[in-house]
């Protein structure tokens, strides 16, 4: 569908970032790669500002938390490319003991809300980002509830018991 | 953006935000204020009736959707992307139905398609009405409001007689319908086709070239194309400055590229070609609906689910008569179902723009992460840079004209 392949993508990558980025796959055509929380900027800067690619349009940002992982935290970054009409997307892990990553504001206004969105549910630290608050979510909150170990509801709650239905 | 918008507004003063005299008084928009149709907090500096500053505060009916999914099966978290863009939600409701096939890899028939995209154009026509009516009702004109609210209505009545519902549908299943459109429903699709065009033309009339209104919105809101791809923006806002960005037509999904329509674009992407791009967007869905109710007549009748049964519940008399259907039955309400381990992104055109479906599945009964892109909430946070220098009533519009649904900035 796009104009130019995935491979040609991965060709171009590799000369500029040898080394830098690992395992490329493509589930469903849309080419993933995973890169370090160093690399994660300049290889957004390339996308964005290389005539070719020209990667300008950034979808979403948002994090996934495998807790069995040692790097259990993934920021996930979902970039387009609308003149050659190409996705791709870009993974980071971080462990959660330290889960900074330099921010994409720099390049995308529109990375601000995102990034908070991230902050505010995964507690992802985007270093650099201007304004690095809590957003959906009420300030003094103290938790990131989308990671895994919070559970949906508090299981110690006795008001919304419902012994009929087994709850 | 500054240069831009000077250009177009050469009045517009320009702000910085250090209040020397102290003689700026701050205002509370929202959470609750009638004109923002929706709880959005805006905190504003202003200099008497100008805006010199705002901050947005959001994620007052924030119900942590997300979180929600992970506990769900697959088939459950439909009505959960009903309640995001509440004024358009078929679209959300297939665009997740089509997520989950594009993940099982199910090839569905053209007949399908062709339901789907009546479904989701009309309801691409009442997002667009809501929008456009009430843009009329904020620069005070009331009656073509009330003309369109009619004609929604209509509409709803046509989700109705799909199926049951009328705002939050939760239409569809994955793998197709839950049942066939009956004789009743093409009957009114036909007569809406009939009726509506002469009351959208009247609308237009009463607007499009009306001078309060020109003066009233344009130039109020203009956005430069580089600034709105900066600030990610989709859909009919981001189309309004220039960019024919459509997802209908850059990854045609539910058969789009058999359909033979434009995707208009404006010049100044100020509140005035918003509202004549929605307008336009609207003649054009029913464009699609008139060639898609023509190509279903050449579909052979009765087909409204793609054949899988291992994902697609059975009807009812056969799950209690016939031990396959029983054991698919539960199969799919247990969760037994072997799902592939892999993620998948899929986007739609949402009724505000790109509304994408980012799911990652670990092959168990509820997905293992699923994250909404919702185009209200990417495209709200240019609300309060865009507002500086702006006349409180032109903030009013032009928030308006952005159509940001608070369901689906919150989700």
């Amino acid at each position: 569908m796009g104009k130019i392949s995935n491979q040609h993508i991965i060709d171009q990558l590799t000369a500029q970032f040898d080394g830098q980025f690992t395992a490329p796959t493509e589930p469903f055509g849309l080419l993933t790669l995973e890169t370090s929380t160093g690399t994660i900027n300049s290889l957004l800067t390339y996308l964005k500002n290389d005539k070719e690619l020209s990667f300008n349009y950034l979808t979403d940002i948002t994090a996934v938390h495998y807790p069995e992982l040692e790097k259990a935290l993934c920021v996930v970054y979902h970039l387009h490319s609308l003149t050659n009409n190409v996705r791709i997307r870009i993974k980071v892990f971080m462990p959660v003991s330290n889960p900074t990553i330099p921010t994409a504001t720099t390049l995308w206004e529109g990375a601000n809300w995102m990034e908070r969105e991230t902050f505010d549910f995964f507690g992802i630290q985007f270093t650099g980002h201007p304004d690095l608050r809590r957003i959906l979510n009420v300030d003094d909150m103290t938790v990131f509830p989308m990671r895994r170990e919070y559970a949906l509801e508090d299981p110690n709650r006795v008001d919304k018991k419902d012994f009929f239905f087994g709850r | 953006m500054s240069n831009f918008i000077t250009e177009i507004t050469p009045n517009r003063p320009v702000y910085t935000d250090n209040d020397p005299q102290g003689d700026f008084s701050t205002l509370n928009l929202g959470p609750t204020h009638p004109a923002t149709h929706g709880v959005f907090q805006n905190v504003l500096q202003m200099d008497g009736e100008r805006i010199v500053s705002g901050v947005s505060t959001i994620g007052y009916i924030h119900r942590a959707f997300e979180k929600i999914a992970e506990h769900r099966p697959f088939y459950q978290i439909t009505t959960l992307t009903d309640r995001m863009n509440y004024c358009s939600s078929p679209i959300n409701n297939m665009g997740w139905h089509m997520t989950v096939e594009k993940l099982l890899g199910i090839e569905m028939p053209k007949r399908v398609d062709y339901l789907r995209v009546i479904v989701m154009e009309l309801s691409r026509i009442t997002d667009h009405l809501i929008c456009n009516g009430i843009l009329g009702v904020d620069t005070g004109a009331f009656s073509g409001f009330l003309y369109l609210m009619e004609e929604r209505e209509h509409i709803y009545e046509i989700f109705e007689e799909i199926c049951g519902a009328r705002l939050t549908t939760n239409i569809g299943r994955i793998g197709g319908f839950e049942r066939d459109f009956n004789d009743i429903a093409f009957a009114k699709i036909e007569k809406f086709l009939v009726k509506f065009p002469p009351i959208l033309k009247e609308f237009e009339q009463l607007f499009n070239r009306n001078r309060i209104f020109i003066e009233r919105t344009s130039g109020v809101g203009a956005v430069d194309p580089e600034t709105a791809l900066n600030y990610s923006w989709s859909g009919p806002i981001l189309r309004a400055t220039g960019v024919d960005y459509d997802v209908r037509v850059n990854e045609p999904y539910s058969s789009y590229q058999d359909f033979d329509f434009e995707i208009p674009v404006g010049t100044k992407g100020d509140v005035y070609d918003r509202f004549i791009l929605r307008n336009e967007e609207m003649w054009q869905s029913l464009r699609i609906i008139e060639q898609a109710m023509e190509k279903i007549k050449k579909e052979p009748k009765g087909i409204f689910h793609a054949n899988v049964p291992e994902f697609y519940l059975p009807p009812k008399e056969q799950v209690y008569n016939n031990m396959e259907a029983l054991i698919y039955h539960f199969k799919i309400v247990m969760g037994e179902v072997d799902t592939p381990k892999t993620e998948v992104y899929h986007a739609v055109e949402g009724g505000n723009g790109e509304l994408g479906f980012y799911l990652i599945n670990d092959g168990g009964r509820t997905p293992y992460r699923l994250h909404f892109r919702r185009p209200s909430f990417i495209n709200y946070q240019m609300y309060a840079p865009m507002s500086r220098g702006m006349l409180l009533s032109d903030a009013i519009i032009n928030m308006s004209s952005l159509n940001v649904i608070a369901g689906e900035l919150d989700a």
